[in-house]
Parts: structure tokens; sequence; C-alpha cells
């Protein structure tokens, strides 16, 4: 009993720091700029980047070497002065769209921000179709009112 | 309602999406392989201290005018160990010179590690901070850029080269890239 008590302790002791821990790993240690506006275009710009090794996770999330080393860089280029859209172009010339959260919209990328809008309208215009065609089956149906469909 | 709207429309619309989804799961093996934005272009140019002679430097400037095999790597790194035979093997051929870049790494274990198991690369660019790669875009060692002459890359093999990476994908671009004018890229 005793034994089974001190078990269960040690498991919610052992998940309390797994969770500390968890959360120590994901909190990246912020490199400082020097003024308040460099640091709001620093954290949207490591926001937008993907990194290269853990994909679903942001430069700014990422926790391993290579997220920081690219975390330096593009502080470096806003240090020496370098607009949001060179160091974005810097990166894409390197890594590709790939890089970026929000793919530009280009010829390459075009299917990929077209394709939902044509879905989309081809299922509006079949849903258009079946509710016209219903409107009319229930116009013609009101004397026998069991089942619609044969 | 036709039959065609019934029962034969949602069957080709089912059929369309199976094309499609085979299309995409045949093509997921490259999911890992992002392509290189470089292929086609100017390899980066860059000045690095040299890992075997101290005091002096790795430049692209040195490399211009014959095709060098440009492969990112570090002893941290347990996929370049696996790779280095074969990279033994390309030095052995004669082929094409190796330029290495060890990435991250520490100096002694670099130098080591080649003592050990033997130096496969022309020359050896340092990259202590990890920005070298980054101009190279290399997410993950070991990488290998296949250079050419005016200094384009040609080729990005990602991943450990084996002997079949070598025979289906390094040496044909290398041989028909010699002998044509205009450097193949794909």
């Amino acid at each position: 009993m005793m034994t089974l008590r001190g078990a269960s302790i040690f498991v919610v002791a052992l998940m309390a720091s797994l969770l500390l821990a968890s959360s120590a790993a994901y909190a990246i240690a912020p490199e400082q700029m020097p003024t308040p506006q460099l640091e709001a275009r620093y954290l949207a710009l490591i926001h937008g980047f993907r990194c290269m090794q853990c994909q679903d996770e942001s430069l700014a999330d990422s926790p391993v070497n290579l997220a920081a080393d690219m975390r330096r860089e593009i502080r470096d280029m806003l240090l020496a002065g370098k607009t949001d859209e060179q160091i974005r172009d810097f990166m894409v010339s390197r890594y590709g769209y790939f890089i970026l959260f929000k793919p530009p919209f280009v010829l390459k990328t075009a299917w990929l921000w077209l394709a939902p809008g044509v879905i989309l309208l081809i299922g509006v215009i079949a849903a258009l179709s079946i509710i016209r065609k219903r409107a009319v089956l229930a116009a013609t149906d009101d004397e026998d009112n069991d089942v619609m469909d044969a | 309602m036709s039959r065609f709207s019934r029962f034969i429309l949602p069957l080709v619309l089912f059929a369309l999406l199976v094309v499609v989804l085979a299309i995409g799961i045949r093509q997921s093996p490259d999911k890992d392989l992002i392509p290189s934005p470089l292929i086609g272009k100017p390899a980066p140019d860059f000045s690095l201290p040299s890992l075997t002679a101290p005091g002096q430097r790795v430049s692209s400037a040195q490399l211009r005018g014959h095709w060098y095999l440009f492969n990112v790597w570090g002893t941290w790194c347990y996929a370049c160990r696996m790779e280095h035979p074969m990279l033994l093997k390309i030095k052995q051929m004669g082929l094409i010179p190796m330029v290495g870049l060890d990435w991250k790494d520490d100096r002694a274990d670099a130098l080591s590690f080649l003592k050990e198991q033997g130096d496969p690369y022309q020359t050896i660019a340092v990259d202590h901070d990890g920005s070298e790669a980054i101009m190279w875009g290399v997410y993950g060692a070991p990488e290998s850029f296949l250079v050419n002459p005016e200094g384009i890359v040609v080729y990005k093999f990602i991943g450990p080269i084996t002997q079949q990476d070598w025979e289906q994908h390094i040496l044909p671009r290398l041989q028909t890239g010699a002998t044509a004018a205009a450097p193949a890229s794909s």
C-alpha cells in the first residue's frame, strides 16, 4: 500500500519535472536587439521562417543549433541595416520558398493559392445545383408527403 | 437525376482523387530532400581558414577552373562517418577533387579523425560558427555540391553518398558536364 502510494507520488513528481523540463526547452533564450523597433522586426522575421531541420517549427520556436545560427544571421543582417525584404530574399536564395511559412504568390506557387478557391467554387456550384433540383422536386411533391427519394 | 451524375460522376471524381494521392505518395520520399535554389547558380564566394594548413585560407577563387565536390561534414555527424569510406574511394578514383567544409566542429577532433580514418579532401575549409553552411543552404550533414569549372553549382546531393548514388547521380553529371560545353543542371 505504502509502496504503491510512494510510486504514485514518484510518478507525479516525474511528470511534473518532465513538464518543467519541456517548458524550459521551449523557452529559447531571446536575443536582445538594441531598439524595440528592431526587436519587433526580428521577432516577426524569425516567426516567419521555417526551421529546416524540424520542419513544422519556426526559427523562433526551434531549439536546434541550425535555427540558432540562422537567428544569429538574421540578427546580424538587421543590425547591418538590411530591410526585411532583403533578409527574406537572402533566406529564399539559400533555402528556397520552402523556408517561408507563408509562400509568396508566384507562378510556381500559384496552384497552392488558387486550388482551395477552385475547389470551393466547384463545391458551391454542386451544392447550388443540388439545392435547385431539390426545390423543384419539393414543389411538385406537395400531395404525397411520404418518401422523397426513389 | 441521370445515371451519370448519380453514379459515374462520383466514381470519376474518386478515381481522380486516387490518382492525385498516388502521385503524392510516390513522391513522398523526396519530401525530406528540399531542392536547392543554388542549382544552376554560382556557388557562394568564400574565403575561410584551412583546417589542415594553419594560417592559410581556402577560397572559392582558388577553386575556379576545375570541377570539385564540395562536401559538408563534421566529426559530430554520424552519417558523415558512414560516408567517409566512400569519399576515400572517390579520392582513389581521382576523377574529381573534394573540398571539405568542416561544419561547426572541434578542430582537434576533426584532425584526429582524419589522421585515423584517412583524409579524402584536397583542401578543407573551416566553418566555425555555421554561417558558411547557411550561405550554401545546408540543413543537415552530409551534403555534397557538384561545382563545375565556371563555379556553377550543378547538383546537390543530400545525405551520405553510396557507391550507387555516385554511379547514378554524381558520375553521370560529371561526365556529361565535362564533355558538353554547357554543363547539365537538373
